[in-house]
């Protein structure tokens, strides 16, 4: 009995370990939020465009599938995951609505002119108000959107060539099918 | 004696110190108040281990304006706090609330007291049962014996 408890320490530290282990290679980001809004509908929103003096709201997007990109011009790895967006619209036809966060249309321009323009439409989201609504906490953020409105996916931070081509390219591909 | 409680004073003053901008305050001094005990509560996305009230992250100041027009619209507390939740989950909480998944945050700690407490009284009556035997004639012959010569 007395020999068994001599053990104790040993076990507790194994299970301490262990639990380390585990959660030191599951490659967590621990900053990371983790999203309560996948499998819900796109919050509704009816934002100012960037140029044309029109509307870009998430009605007519039904039906289609789409990504939706939180960017600013402030944003540093925003301009990181800028020529992935240039070519996923461009290769992969894929529709993406740019929503600038906390920004003015004069630097969004100017952002756009500089590095190329990814996106069908962008909408001006100065207060920030529409962010809320999805959950973004940093720029850029990402969310991958199906034909009901539905989000599917959410990449936080900038996209790399390796999550678009394991998670978002099969996801789209999945949701496009009839 | 000054200087110790001015240094005191210097290192308190930051703690009291909230990000707010006056321009985001309410007219209404109640709902004010209100409004800053709730954003206490809330966790700045940004800078997680700080509130909306002290971060002065860009997130937070819209936070800090949607709390308050929330409240100026009739909401209660518990309302504004579901519409947090209902976007960043329940880690926008500062206090995470009691539900499965934080059984044991809530409880490890009480349980591991009981548990060491339990395990210390168990050791304790141990050693009172162990109690002192009466020494034998030869052991009270060789304390004499102790005695005598350290007398001597």
């Amino acid at each position: 009995m007395r020999k068994l408890l001599y053990g104790v320490p040993l076990l507790a530290f194994l299970v301490l370990a262990g639990y380390f282990a585990v959660a030191l290679n599951s490659g967590r980001n621990p900053s990371e939020v983790p999203t309560v809004m996948l499998g819900k509908k796109m919050p509704e929103f009816d934002l100012p465009a960037l140029a044309g003096g029109g509307k870009v709201s998430s009605a007519a997007l039904r039906g289609h599938v789409v990504l939706v990109n939180f960017f600013a011009s402030w944003c540093v790895p925003c301009r990181l995951e800028q020529p992935l967006l240039m070519r996923l619209a461009t290769d992969d036809k894929l529709t993406i609505i740019g929503i600038a966060y906390q920004d003015k249309a004069p630097a969004i321009g100017k952002l756009l002119a500089d590095l190329g323009n990814p996106y069908r439409e962008v909408a001006m989201d100065e207060g920030g108000r529409t962010g809320i609504d999805f959950g973004v906490y940093g720029v850029p953020e990402t969310y991958v959107i199906d034909r009901t409105g539905m989000i599917r996916k959410k990449f936080t931070g900038p996209l790399d060539p390796a999550k678009v081509e394991t998670v978002l390219l099969p996801l789209v591909k999945e949701l496009r099918r009839p | 004696m000054m200087r110790v409680l001015l240094l005191l004073a210097m290192l308190l003053a930051p703690s009291l110190a909230g990000a707010v901008e006056p321009g985001e305050q309410l007219a209404n001094p109640a709902l004010e108040a209100r409004a800053r005990a709730l954003g206490e509560t809330l966790r700045c996305l940004v800078c997680q281990n700080e509130s909306i009230e002290q971060s002065d992250a860009p997130l937070a100041h819209d936070i800090r304006v949607l709390l308050r027009q929330r409240l100026l619209a009739g909401d209660s507390n518990a309302e504004v706090r579901r519409y947090l939740v209902a976007r960043y989950g329940d880690f926008v909480l500062l206090k995470p609330p009691v539900m499965r998944d934080t059984l044991l945050l809530w409880f490890g700690p009480g349980a591991v007291l009981l548990l060491a407490g339990a395990g210390v009284g168990w050791h304790w009556k141990r050693r009172r049962k162990a109690e002192p035997q009466a020494l034998t004639a030869e052991e009270r012959e060789r304390v004499a014996r102790l005695l005598r010569d350290t007398e001597a």
